[in-house]
């Protein structure tokens, strides 16, 4: 059965290759995506539309800022879907013992997470808000402020955990975040624009049409932030403990 | 083409799309030959790697830098800044603020919308493989096995004892009744030889039978 699926394996493996040969060089300046004017726009315009140095974050929050905020809202859906799966899904189970030792959470261990969990924070808002001008932005910074709160559920416990990040308050964060993306678009539409032409908040915020993009674009980015951190949280808690949310790994 | 010159074609020029492909082909036959759901979500993360890796290579320009501003190009920069303030009435461009690129500093830059691409789709990616942990663990839960082979072999009991038709049931739930019945006569009269040829032909209503059955002893 194993070499019988092993035949369209190679089969599509063998057709990739052939394809392969079509495809642009490596560093090719004149692949299709290089030389397609979308891109070259984005590269030129950048600047002078946003102000915004890292065309990713520009790209990512203004340009294309409808599939920014979908994707955001697909994370909170599966945290929430996650939550709906397995929430009492073991009520009446007895928990398996027999891989676990009872022990003390470890000194040495617990005292590194305790100093190093707010230098990850403030590293984690860093990211968030200097995403403008160096390699960063609301996914990566909330990635990293999930990470932390991860950090503390491994080496103490979950309770430790969720005693500082209760289920309740990541959903309630998660949809926070989405609620600002959505409310900085909608804003814009009530001033005139469309939704999400972050240009039109120059009429309420003293900046200029690029400026107003660029600090709509960090606004965006936080609330992508707060929805990416919850929901790694989220699915961190519901999977480690089996939806019990306590006495996790 | 010859083969030597297709072998150079592939494997020295676009070494990386054969790399790609060779990672694509790992989680593809992951997904397919494994049994084990985990070691599948395994297969289908690795396949999420090479289409990533895939797709930033697609951005990669020869002698280009991150899509990320350099100083001289940087709208908010120090060089923007000393040219606003070296021409502040000569060079009017300047002075209205940011320029566009040149096409030949477009480039110097990187094709920043495949990576934008990417970002989303690594953290739609982690959303959706915690969304399969979670299937799987319920899957565990219920099944007590996360091996396919296993996991089908029960459904495929479970199915059979539900989609007995209702009449096949009753069928059997009669058999099983007159076959009981018969058993109790038996231990109850080898004595009583009549009653156990009068139960005989009403085989096709057991209620009955249990009916008329308690008062024949008697007589």
């Amino acid at each position: 059965m194993k070499l019988f699926s092993l035949i369209p394996v190679l089969a599509i493996g063998a057709l990739l290759l052939w394809a392969g040969q079509d495809f642009p060089k490596w560093g090719d300046l004149a692949s299709p995506a290089s030389k397609s004017s979308v891109s070259s726009h984005f590269i030129a315009k950048t600047g002078v539309d946003t102000e915004v140095p890292n065309m990713v974050t520009a790209v990512l929050a203004d340009y294309r800022g409808f599939d920014t905020m979908f994707e955001t809202v697909v994370v909170f859906i599966a945290g929430t879907a996650v939550i709906a799966i397995l929430r009492g899904s073991s009520i009446g189970r007895p928990r398996r013992k027999d891989h676990e030792v009872e022990a003390e959470p470890d000194l040495i261990v617990t005292n590194t997470v305790r100093l190093i969990v707010p230098v990850i924070q403030i590293f984690a808002f860093y990211v968030l808000a200097h995403g403008h001008v160096s390699p960063g932005g609301g996914f990566q910074g909330g990635v990293l402020m999930g990470a932390s709160f991860i950090l503390i559920a491994l080496s103490w416990d979950l309770e430790k955990a969720m005693a500082r990040f209760p289920i309740e308050r990541c959903l309630f964060v998660a949809a926070m975040g989405i609620v600002l993306y959505g409310g900085i678009g909608l804003l814009s539409m009530l001033l005139g624009g469309e939704f999400l032409d972050y240009a039109e908040l120059e009429k309420i915020f003293p900046v200029s049409r690029g400026m107003a993009r660029y600090y709509a674009i960090l606004g965006v980015e936080i609330g992508v932030g707060f929805t990416v951190a919850s929901i790694m949280f989220v699915l961190y808690a519901n999977l480690a403990s089996e939806g019990r949310l306590k006495e996790g790994l | 083409m010859d083969g030597g010159s297709l072998v150079s074609e592939l494997l020295i020029e676009r070494l990386n799309y054969c790399i790609y492909v060779i990672l694509l082909l790992i989680g593809l036959w992951a997904m397919l030959a494994k049994r084990n759901l985990v070691k599948k979500l395994i297969g289908m993360s690795i396949f999420q790697t090479a289409i990533i890796l895939f797709y930033v290579s697609i951005a990669v320009k020869k002698d280009a830098t991150i899509p990320i501003y350099l100083a001289e190009h940087d709208p908010h920069g120090s060089h923007a800044q000393e040219s606003a303030d070296q021409n502040t009435t000569g060079n009017q461009e300047s002075s209205q603020g940011p320029v566009a690129l040149q096409p030949e500093t477009v480039k110097g830059y990187a094709n920043p919308l495949p990576h934008v691409l990417m970002l989303t789709a690594i953290v739609v990616g982690v959303a959706t493989l915690g969304l399969a942990l979670a299937l799987t663990q319920r899957i565990y839960q219920g099944y007590g096995t996360i091996e396919e082979d296993e996991l089908l072999d029960k459904l495929d009991r479970a199915d059979e004892r539900a989609s007995v038709s209702p009449l096949i049931r009753e069928k059997r739930n009669e058999q099983r009744r007159e076959a009981n019945q018969r058993a109790r006569a038996r231990a109850a009269g080898g004595l009583v030889a009549k009653g156990k040829q009068k139960a005989q032909p009403k085989r096709t209503s057991p209620r009955s039978s249990v009916d008329e059955e308690k008062p024949e002893p008697k007589k």
